[in-house]
């Protein structure tokens, strides 16, 4: 689906990387622990998160993610979301909880991003 | 063609972790090299870039670009680590409160580090520092 159809159906607020609501996304990754997206997710998926620290922006570059959402309304800082324009990412926030995001994500055709 | 670029990485500073593994990944980009490629390096770059910052005392990351092998060397001036095949172990980790709440300390680095190199090798001395280097082969 298209990261515009993220947007819609999470009812989310986009960020930063308007410019990629166009680009297509398979797959998704849900969770709050960086750790486990660097050693576990396949490239090009949509990172569902409740962190929104630096690390998840560095962690989602370096593992080639195509997106993030913040669940649970979490919104990085100013300098976090400039960093965000950098990398030229799109990232958006949503009130939903993970759960529910991933749900309703499933339901719509997105499969998990998992390696194996 | 064959160079080297270092970089410092500090203990403790959240704040600049990560410049190093995406200073490397650029690099690389401009270099060429595929994406494939450059996704093992800058995962296990950026593994060993967060445990400088997280376990020693503050170190360096060395990119060697040679002809046909990358070469990261991550080093650091102590503590070292106690028992290496501990550390190797999946799940074993010394982190505290802070790291775990900003996602990481999962004691799953090193082991992803090993996942990603072509080769790995580890050396670590007590009150000396830990020395890990990896080496990834561009085809
Ligand atoms: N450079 C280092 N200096 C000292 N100890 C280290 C160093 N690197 C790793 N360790 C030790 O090895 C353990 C395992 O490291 P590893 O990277 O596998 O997991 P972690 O950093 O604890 O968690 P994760 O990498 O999943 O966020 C660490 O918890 C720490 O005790
Ligand atoms: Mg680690």
């Amino acid at each position: 689906m298209k990261l515009s159809q993220v947007r819609e159906l999470l009812n989310a607020v986009v960020l930063t990387g308007e410019n990629h609501l166009d680009d297509e996304v398979y797959v998704g990754f849900g969770c709050d622990l960086m750790s486990d997206v660097l050693c576990y997710a396949k490239e090009g998926a949509v990172l569902l998160t409740g962190l929104s620290n630096k690390q998840v922006l560095n962690t989602a570059e370096m593992a080639n993610m195509n997106s993030i959402v913040f669940v649970r309304n979490k919104v990085p800082n100013n300098e976090i979301l400039e960093l965000a324009r950098e990398m030229d990412i799109l990232t958006m926030t949503t009130k939903l909880i993970l759960f529910e995001c991933c749900g309703i994500l499933y339901e719509h055709g997105l499969k998990g991003a998992n390696l194996s | 063609m064959s160079y080297e670029l270092v970089f410092d990485v500090k203990r403790g500073d959240f704040d600049k972790a990560g410049e190093a593994s995406r200073k490397i990944k650029h690099t690389l980009q401009q270099l060429g090299v595929s994406n494939r490629i450059i996704r093992k390096i800058s995962i296990a770059g950026y593994e060993g870039e967060m445990n400088l910052a997280i376990h020693s005392l503050g170190g360096k990351i060395i990119l060697a670009v040679g002809e046909n092998k990358l070469t990261l060397t991550i080093e650091d001036v102590g503590p070292g680590i106690p028992d290496i095949k501990l550390a190797m172990t999946e799940g074993f980790s010394t982190a505290g409160d802070e790291v775990r709440s900003m996602g990481f300390g999962a004691g799953m680095g090193l082991t992803n580090m090993v996942k990603n190199a072509d080769a790995f090798e580890i050396t670590s001395e007590i009150n000396e520092g830990t020395k890990i280097v990896m080496n990834f082969i561009i085809q």
